[in-house]
């Protein structure tokens, strides 16, 4: 048996332990101490009894109380839903403006749009609207389709050339180049006065050329003065904000070969309500009309 | 130098019950004034009512946490303002150093919870079962219908004062008179039967059951509160210059000189609520509640020797005292004048703060994505988010300006101006949108204020913000 040291002191055990001069005495554990342990190890052992707990080959144990976390989360939920139900019930009945009006109404739709707006549409369009290159930017003030609330509920319910949707959005621009519309002297002219437009550095006698050329191709589109035309999705030439890249090797690629961009329908994959509620998110990310 | 010893204690031990007995004197009657005050405030407090007009508690001492204010007489906590009870924790923490730095353990010996309780319910243990002797001698004895009245009767008391401590407590956190009514007819909530059943079960348990052994094995306090001890500090003492060898009243040494002034009679540990042998010196488990001084100071009279064998005071004037020196107080030592002026200074910050404290506050956060856009006409546009906090109970209207660029427009989402209602006692949050020239900007961001003025009252409030931009 090993031997116990005592303390003089107090007369109690040491544990043989010591720090820097300074021992640790072996008092003893008061009983009550070591009941709460117990008490902690039935209490553990009672749950796994209560509660599901122990796995088995095949899944594991229920416990007798049949609680499980999954039936919790789905009374949560409907919970949640009924708890929303007096503003879903009302965006449901009522058109988009009405809901921009209702200062209740729109503080909700903001915040549940936001959520379907992340959800669904920032893996193209980015958080907050803030677009990439192909996608628009939505937190600006150019609209290619319309930037008031009835333009932008109308391109969310039936999206941009998608093929199943007869309401779709339709444009189509020529391949002024690739089918030899324009020949290749005109698609330089053209994409100088193009530049010319925005405010760019173009050659002027190339661009008094293409002038010429627009007015007889483009114009029926984009407009006389190249401002756009948002009935037939034709994006304004004017000003400083391009969804492809704004630069002179762009536009003539655009020109000779467009590339369209493509938007799904949301009518049929969200609810009536969630595309009122995305359609006034996206309103209020900084370019609505 | 060890001894050797071959016989290992037991790894645990039985609780020794303490049975304190009964004592007369100044100590005793100051822990009886304390708790007299203490319970008394605690019971009262909540029932005492403060009109802040319709529709808001009227309760004067009120934490509403699903309200998520606190009330504090005239005063109203909101949440972002949690630092006034952070202010208030560290001066309980200081004015404990302080204290403890004076006199020693009177904050565990005369007004911790833990033992005002207990004392409370030792004074009923003593009521129904009998002081020390009878107590020993009951739970002695064999199971009786005597017995088991007592017992019953006791711990039937206990849990009663139980459930009005428990009670109490969840009242500070509902409306008393409500929560009584609710309670009483079986209408309060889950929630508030089960806190009050486990403040009630605490109770019971800690005042009741654990007693001493809180304080021995529970509590952080006893086992750094040393550190704010120094030779000057007041503590419970035994003179033991004085006071050995001890020994009967009559006898003498063995060489025939007389013996100290300690007779031995064990009082001074009978009535202890510890169990401590304070002639032992300091240590932990002494709670400096001063009773053993009563009882030795009794039995000093009895045997005409002088009082205050056990006594308050320093370990300095001991050794002074066993010196044949003079003995001296004092109160005013670098630590003490430490503590004061950190306690004077956090008042005086709590009190400046709360006194010229606004009800009304702005705040602004710009989004993180985007950062910024490009307009079409080439300016740069900013999104904000603004939260308006008005703190008082009138609605008011807000004008929104924004200052710090050239041309800066402001836009606020779904209002026609920038004019904002929020209601009143409430935060309101609205999306506000800034545009300005590319060329107005500075550089990367250019420092913004946002400034909000009350329509009525013309009461102002100002955040500082950024706005952001392309690199020049």
């Amino acid at each position: 048996m090993a031997e116990v040291e005592r303390d003089l002191a107090t007369g109690v055990q040491t544990t043989g332990h010591e720090w820097d001069g300074i021992k640790e005495l072996n008092n003893p554990l008061p009983r009550w101490w070591l009941l709460v342990f117990y008490a902690c190890v039935i209490y553990g052992l009672a749950y796994t009894v209560f509660y599901p707990a122990w796995p088995s080959l095949s899944g594991y144990t229920k416990g007798v109380l049949g609680y499980n976390s999954h039936a919790d989360y789905y009374t949560e939920v409907a919970g949640a839903a009924e708890a929303k139900k007096q503003f879903t019930d009302r965006i449901a009945a009522i058109g988009v403006a009405e809901i921009a009006q209702d200062p209740q109404l729109l503080e909700f739709s903001l915040a549940g749009g936001q959520a379907v707006f992340n959800e669904n549409c920032a893996q193209c369009h980015g958080v907050g609207g803030q677009g990439q290159r192909f996608y628009p930017v939505l937190a600006d003030d150019n609209w290619i389709w319309g930037g008031k609330l009835a333009d932008i509920e109308q391109t969310v319910r039936h999206g941009i050339r998608h093929q199943d949707d007869p309401d779709t959005r339709q444009a189509q621009m020529l391949r002024f180049g690739a089918d030899e519309i324009l020949d290749k002297a005109q698609v330089t002219d053209v994409t100088e006065y193009v530049v010319g437009l925005s405010g760019g550095d173009a050659d002027a006698v190339a661009a008094e050329r293409g002038a010429k050329v627009f007015a007889e191709n483009c114009a029926a589109c984009h407009g006389a003065g190249g401002a756009g035309n948002q009935e037939l999705g034709a994006p304004s030439l004017v000003n400083k904000i391009w969804q492809f890249t704004g630069d002179r090797a762009s536009f003539a690629a655009q020109i000779n070969s467009p590339r369209h961009g493509v938007m799904p329908a949301w009518q049929g994959r969200l609810s009536d309500d969630l595309i009122k509620m995305v359609t006034v998110y996206v309103h209020s990310l900084g370019g609505g009309q | 130098m060890t001894i050797q010893d071959a016989q290992p204690k037991s790894l645990f031990a039985a609780q020794e019950k303490i049975y304190p007995q009964r004592v007369f004197g100044k100590f005793r009657l100051i822990k009886w004034l304390a708790l007299g005050i203490l319970l008394g405030l605690y019971y009262i407090m909540p029932w005492l009512r403060w009109d802040r007009g319709h529709g808001v508690p009227d309760q004067a001492l009120l934490v509403d946490l699903t309200g998520r204010r606190a009330y504090f007489f005239w005063i109203e906590i909101w949440p972002q303002e949690v630092y006034y009870f952070a202010g208030i924790l560290m001066l309980g923490a200081f004015g404990l150093f302080f204290a403890t730095a004076l006199l020693g353990r009177v904050w565990c010996g005369f007004t911790c919870p833990q033992t005002v309780w207990t004392d409370l319910f030792l004074f009923v243990e003593r009521w129904i079962e009998g002081d020390r002797n009878k107590r020993m001698k009951l739970d002695k004895e064999p199971m009786s219908f005597r017995k088991a009245g007592q017992k019953v009767a006791k711990h039937g008391v206990w849990l009663l004062i139980a459930l009005l401590t428990g009670g109490a407590w969840a009242m500070y956190f509902n409306d008393a008179p409500t929560l009584v009514r609710d309670f009483l007819t079986g209408q309060a909530s889950t929630t508030q039967y089960g806190f009050i059943a486990l403040f009630t079960g605490t109770t019971y348990l800690l005042a009741g059951w654990a007693r001493e052994q809180v304080c021995i094995y529970m509590c952080p306090w006893p086992r750094f509160q040393a550190a704010m001890f120094d030779e000057r500090t007041l503590l419970v003492t035994y003179e033991e210059w004085r006071g050995e060898p001890r020994g009967k009243v009559k006898a003498l040494a063995a060489d025939g000189t007389k013996l100290g002034d300690c007779i031995d009679c064990g009082l001074c540990y009978h009535v202890c609520p510890t169990g401590v042998d304070i002639r032992l010196g300091q240590q932990l488990a002494c709670i400096g509640c001063g009773l053993c001084i009563d009882a030795c100071n009794g039995i000093m009279e009895k045997v005409g020797r002088p009082a205050n064998l056990i006594t308050y005071d320093s370990l300095y004037n001991q050794a002074q005292r066993a010196d044949g020196l003079p003995a001296k107080h004092r109160f005013v030592r670098p630590r003490t004048i430490f503590y004061a002026i950190v306690i004077m200074l956090i008042s005086a910050a709590m009190v400046v703060s709360l006194g010229w404290r606004s009800r009304l506050d702005v705040s602004l956060q710009a989004d993180r994505s985007p950062i910024f856009v490009r307009l079409s006409n080439g300016d740069i546009q900013n999104g904000y988010s603004i939260k308006i906090l008005n703190m008082v109970r009138e609605n008011a209207q807000y004008d929104i300006k924004v200052t710090g660029i050239d041309q800066l427009k402001l836009k606020v989402i779904g209002q026609p101006a920038a004019l904002v209602t929020v209601p009143g006692d409430s935060v309101g949050t609205f999306r506000i949108l800034l545009h300005a020239p590319a060329a107005s900007l500075g550089d990367e961001s250019t420092p913004i204020t946002v400034t909000i003025e009350d329509q009525t009252t013309h009461e102002t409030s100002s955040h500082d913000a950024v706005f952001r931009g392309p690199a020049n």
